[in-house]
């Protein structure tokens, strides 16, 4: 198994001076203060104790009401949700959950680096679905219907994108929902970004008929809240399902870390405005770098959800290791390759706006630089 | 608050073209914005946020406190509006509390705040008492936060 492509790049500049990094993937905001001061409290009166297998009984009840508040469907919160360590955590106990040696995954792509890697750890196949700029990077029913065979077990949908900013909208949805209708096959959705949409609202693929009894869906405090810290996301599925991730659950992880519980309490009781706000600076980013990356000459499809652009770099005839490998020594600015997140993100580099804007202009301008000195070389 | 407002107070020069991407208007709509709440006096003015002791570091900025018995008809706006004049003084504020006007004031050195102090607004009439404080360190003005960077340890995730 290859160490993650992301990694790579974070070694290098992590060993350089004056490196001016767009590659992070976790918010530049501090966790909002009424979830610190939540968390301090928590320190200063109470016991910290493993806690409950499944979480504490007053967050099950704080999650599960959001969902329903957000999404409109519900969870029993004795029976189908766990708390688990970050969304990582929930997308590793639901592929061991369900996949058995030789099973397929369907892992759409570009995507975050972990899903082929946690399959093939169980001896399960990781079928690459590429999906496509003409598309905006959205999945069509066209891009995955013909790799179906008889041992593909799950999909694994990765939206709002990282690393594409891609979303799915209900329409987009409908024709897969209506697909998957048909055969046997799970989904695992994983939508850790879905409170950072751009325009739009966040649709899920639980809210369509028929899906919430075939999916797992995978959510978090790190993006919304900005707490990736803190180690906390969960997971809901039908009953049976979490059942089997429960055990694994309880075995290697025993509880997700009590104080951060007791924070993401308070998360979703008060923070709905502090969410609200960082968006708000997100989308300012976004358009500003959207804008700059065409102005510059590398298209950059808008994307409308997460915190990255995703601009194709095809037009300077490097690859994406290349064009990264080169803005990094040459000029001083950290990109990670989109190759870094399957072989469709060939061509793309991932540019992360949990910066702030001066930060952001500073790296456009470096990047301006960079572009103009490729130009010359091909005179 | 107004989404326009808030760029321009972090950076007022940022250009109409730049607002524009940033607002997702065109450069048209933001000129017509700009003029409008400058119009309705809501912008009142652009000032620059400077650092004068990277200058010269014996400058001092001082708050001073003042007591005042209120005039006749004009109760405190004459007396705020003469100490206004003063170039050396950055701010005049009518303050509700213990004290009555606020006054920020910057200047060469001690001496000359010391001096600014008790020949010019001690002997103002109607002035009864003044209570000095300097300003040691500055850490956010105008809603710039001026303490340096922590180092950014966040991975790439």
């Amino acid at each position: 198994m290859k160490p993650s492509g992301i990694r790579k790049f974070f070694d290098i500049a992590g060993k350089m001076k004056d490196v001016i990094s767009l590659g992070v993937g976790e918010p530049d905001f501090s966790t909002p203060w009424p979830i610190r001061k939540a968390a301090i409290e928590t320190l200063e009166r109470k016991q910290i104790i493993y806690g409950p297998n499944r979480g504490l009984a007053s967050l099950l009840s704080a999650i599960s009401e959001n969902i329903e508040k957000r999404l409109g469907v519900s969870y029993d919160k004795d029976s189908e949700l766990i708390v688990t360590v970050g969304g990582s955590e929930a997308i590793d106990i639901a592929l061991r959950s369900l996949i058995n040696p030789g099973d397929e995954v369907l892992v759409v792509e570009p995507c975050f680096v972990c899903y082929a890697p946690l399959v093939e750890l169980i001896g399960g196949v990781a079928v690459s679905v590429p999906t496509r700029l003409e598309n905006n990077f959205k999945l069509t029913l066209e891009d995955f219907k013909d790799k179906v065979t008889k041992r593909t077990k799950l999909i694994i949908l990765p939206f709002p994108n990282n690393p594409t900013g891609a979303i799915m909208t209900k329409e987009d949805l409908e024709p897969i929902a209506e697909f998957l209708r048909d055969t046997d096959i799970m989904v695992l959705s994983d939508e850790i970004y879905s409170e950072l949409t751009y325009g739009r609202k966040h649709f899920s693929i639980v809210q369509l008929p028929g899906m919430r009894e075939r999916t797992i869906y995978v959510n978090g405090f790190s993006k919304a809240y900005a707490m990736t810290g803190w180690r906390l996301g969960y997971v809901t599925a039908p009953a049976p399902v979490i059942k089997q991730m429960m055990k694994i659950h309880q075995y290697a992880i025993m509880c997700s870390p009590f104080v951060s519980q007791n924070a993401a309490i308070e998360a979703l009781m008060s923070c709905d405005e502090d969410v609200k706000k960082m968006t708000e600076e997100y989308d300012r980013r976004r358009r500003y770098l959207v804008n700059e990356f065409n102005r510059l000459g590398l298209t950059c499809f808008n994307p409308e959800g997460a915190f990255y652009v995703f601009p194709c770099i095809k037009s300077t005839g490097l690859s994406s290791e290349d064009f990264c490998e080169r803005l990094l020594y040459e000029k001083k600015v950290a990109a990670v390759p989109g190759s870094a997140f399957g072989d469709s993100g060939e061509g793309y580099i991932r540019i992360s706006y949990a910066y702030s804007l001066k930060h952001l202009k500073e790296a456009m301008s470096r990047i301006a630089l960079f572009l103009e000195d490729l130009k010359n070389e091909s005179k | 608050m107004n989404e326009l407002l808030k760029l321009l107070e972090k950076n007022a020069r940022t250009s109409n073209a730049e607002l524009a991407v940033l607002l997702g208007k065109t450069e048209q709509e933001v000129a017509d914005e700009i003029a409008k709440l400058e119009s309705d006096g809501v912008i009142k003015g652009y000032s620059t946020l400077i650092d004068y002791t990277a200058i010269n570091p014996n400058l001092v900025t001082a708050y001073i406190e003042l007591k005042v018995t209120p005039q006749a008809r004009t109760g405190f706006d004459d007396i705020a509006r003469f100490i206004s004049q003063f170039d050396e003084v950055k701010g005049v504020t009518l303050m509700s509390g213990a004290f009555d006007i606020g006054i920020t004031i910057i200047g060469e050195n001690l001496l000359v705040v010391s001096k600014f102090v008790s020949q010019h607004l001690a002997t103002i009439d109607g002035v009864v008492s003044t209570a000095t404080h300097f300003v040691l360190k500055t850490y956010k003005d105008n809603g710039l936060n001026l303490c340096p960077d922590e180092s950014d340890e966040r991975g790439m995730f």
